[in-house]
């Protein structure tokens, strides 16, 4: 079970103008990975791009892994040309994981844009652990809503924003969290997971503060090893910098320094 | 075949060894690889007391190369002798310390502490990390500086001492001549080039810490020059670096006048690097009647 193995690439399907969701099928087979953490992608070329892209475990198929990402620079566009049969080295599962919530406690998931990517897995095992999660999900339209029906499936209900109102509400996610009352009670036994922009986990950390809640938001930072080597990929927190690729990506919200 | 090499009082088994920052403190990579395998371990760099390091982000890739400025955060010598050591005594390959300090007293301070430490084989002096600030800089860009810090370093020290040289100079060979004059038993070049990224959207450098140091297959002939220009000047023996990625390019640095070399930004791309370089230089020496590895030093015709 090495955490560095080639696979070959079965499906890089193109879900709308900027995401493309992948699936991989290790040759050899790996560790099981748990929901929050990721693995590091490498293509086969002349150092271009150079080093491996971080990208969160999407979903584990029957033989395989899927991502989910979105075109951002240079290794993405170039991982978007991949093709079926196509080999990558993938270093993974690599970091921490989302930390599953007592039974008595409800989850609440916030993922805005590609942060679906990483929570999705997570939606999935809490209905499989009969504790679905009220998820809210923010994206810029209804076009970059991804995997809204089988969200719908995972959750106990499904809140949807957009910039434009194309879809679900006109604004931002973290508007109609504020705005949803739990009731004072019910707080106590709330679980936030948030993966998304690094304002929106801010604004996320601030509401939870505000009322409670314990929170969990998992955060990016550039990568080199993704081990925990190199010291590139550090977030500020209270005590000091930590790895995002070891004692990340999740971190308590009460931990980051914003 | 032999492909043992001398550094100093140090017998390494074979050249290929790792270079500092890129390898933590070896624990990350044991999953792995064999580390009994390499012909040393170099640590990331330690001062006296632990460094925070820099504000991310803290690297960026540019063609062929990355940029990063770590700041030399670290956990300090002591957590290293307490928490890290431990771990790197249980195999049999010597473990270089890289170290540096922010005063000539610091460095030998440094040196003294570490040279008491069980299972410390060598120490490797940086002297040229580009994150620092200019007035560090000195130690490895001033000739004189340069003289009285490892001067100090050497006092302090009787193991193996390496000093690490910049390339952000003019004259490299002559910084490896001052540090062979000083008492180093041996140079270790290239640390990285100093350079800086900016995103034209924003118009914002894209390191926090603006400038960063250049490491990777970009920096690869800077470094195999640079190499060869030392060679012809000292006669201690060199570990080349900078861009390593394949044992084409090792072969290259030996050949340029390197005794050993060490395998950085590889790492990141893939964690056996180490291993596969050391397998390919064996390969080339069978397919080229090489029995000596010491006799690719400097066989550049
Ligand atoms: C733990 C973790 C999990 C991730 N999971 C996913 C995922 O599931 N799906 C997905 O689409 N993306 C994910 N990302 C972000 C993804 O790694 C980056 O978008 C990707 O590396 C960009 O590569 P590129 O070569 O296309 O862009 P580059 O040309 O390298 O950069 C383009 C732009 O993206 C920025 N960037 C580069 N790397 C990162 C990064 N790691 N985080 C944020 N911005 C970055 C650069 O600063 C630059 O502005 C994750 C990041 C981390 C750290
Ligand atoms: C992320 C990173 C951290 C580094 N940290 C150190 C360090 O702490 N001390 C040091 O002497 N050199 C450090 N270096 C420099 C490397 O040891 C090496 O000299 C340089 O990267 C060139 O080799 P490469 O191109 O194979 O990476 C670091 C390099 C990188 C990329
Ligand atoms: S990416 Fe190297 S320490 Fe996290």
């Amino acid at each position: 079970m090495s955490r560095y193995f080639k696979a070959e690439i079965t499906e890089n399907k193109k879900l709308n103008n900027d995401c493309n969701l992948l699936t991989f099928v290790p040759f050899r087979k790996p560790a099981e990975p748990k929901p929050g953490q990721f693995f590091m992608i490498g293509m086969e070329g002349d150092y271009d791009p150079l080093l491996k892209r971080p990208f969160s475990l999407f979903r584990r198929t029957q033989r395989g892994f899927q991502i989910l990402y979105r075109i951002r620079g240079r290794g993405t566009s170039l991982m978007r040309n991949l093709g079926r049969g196509s080999v990558i080295h993938v270093l993974g599962p690599l970091g921490n994981s989302y930390p599953m919530p007592p039974e008595d406690h409800a989850p609440v998931i916030v993922a805005g844009g590609i942060g679906i990517a990483s929570v999705f897995s997570l939606a999935e095992r809490l209905a499989a652990a009969r504790n679905k999660a009220h998820i809210y999900y923010g994206a810029r339209g209804a076009s970059d809503l991804l995997m809204v029906g089988a969200l719908k499936k995972a959750a106990k209900r499904l809140s949807l924003t957009t910039d434009d109102g194309s879809c679900g509400e006109r604004g931002c996610i973290t508007d109609m969290l504020s705005v949803f009352s739990w009731g004072a009670s019910s707080e106590r036994n709330t679980v936030i997971y948030a993966c998304g922009p690094r304002k929106m986990l801010e604004t996320v950390a601030g509401i939870a503060a505000g009322r409670g809640i314990e929170a969990y938001v998992s955060m990016e930072e550039n990568m080199a090893c993704g081990i925990g080597a190199c010291l590139g990929c550090v977030v500020k927190t209270v005590s000091g910098h930590k790895r995002v690729c070891k004692e990340g990506p999740v971190f308590n919200a009460k931990e980051i320094v914003w | 075949m032999n492909l043992s090499v001398q550094i100093g009082k140090l017998k390494l088994k074979n050249p290929v060894m790792t270079a500092s920052g890129t390898f933590g403190y070896a624990e990350e990579y044991s999953e792995f690889i064999d580390l009994n395998r390499l012909g040393a371990v170099v640590v990331k760099g330690l001062s006296l007391t632990p460094k925070e390091g820099n504000p991310p982000p803290r690297i960026i890739e540019t063609p062929a190369g990355m940029l990063n400025a770590i700041g030399l955060q670290n956990i300090g010598i002591e957590s290293f002798i307490q928490e890290k050591l431990p771990f790197l005594k249980r195999f049999h390959t010597p473990v270089i310390v890289n170290f540096f300090g922010d005063s000539i007293d610091e460095y030998a301070e440094a040196a003294k502490s570490l040279s008491a430490a069980e299972g410390v084989h060598g120490l490797e002096m940086n002297i040229s990390c580009p994150n620092k600030q200019a007035g560090w800089r000195i130690f490895g860009t001033d000739p004189k500086v340069t003289f009285e810090v490892v001067s100090a370093v050497r006092k302090s020290t009787n193991l193996t001492l390496i000093v690490k040289l910049s390339p952000n100079v003019t004259d490299i060979a002559l910084m490896a001549r001052v540090a062979q004059d000083a008492g180093a038993d041996a140079v270790s070049l290239i640390n990285t080039l100093t350079g800086l990224a900016i995103d034209i959207k924003t118009r914002r450098p894209k390191l926090a810490n603006v400038t960063g140091g250049l490491s990777g297959p970009a920096v690869k002939p800077v470094a195999v020059r640079m190499v060869w220009e030392v060679y012809r000047s000292v006669k201690i023996p060199i570990i080349g670096m900078g861009g390593i990625m394949s044992s084409d390019d090792a072969l290259e640095f030996l050949l340029a006048g390197a005794a050993a070399v060490a395998v950085g930004t590889a790492n990141f791309i893939n964690p056996r690097a180490t291993i596969d370089i050391l397998s390919g230089i064996e390969a080339y020496m069978r397919d080229n009647r090489v029995t000596d590895v010491k006799d690719l030093t400097g066989g550049m015709i």
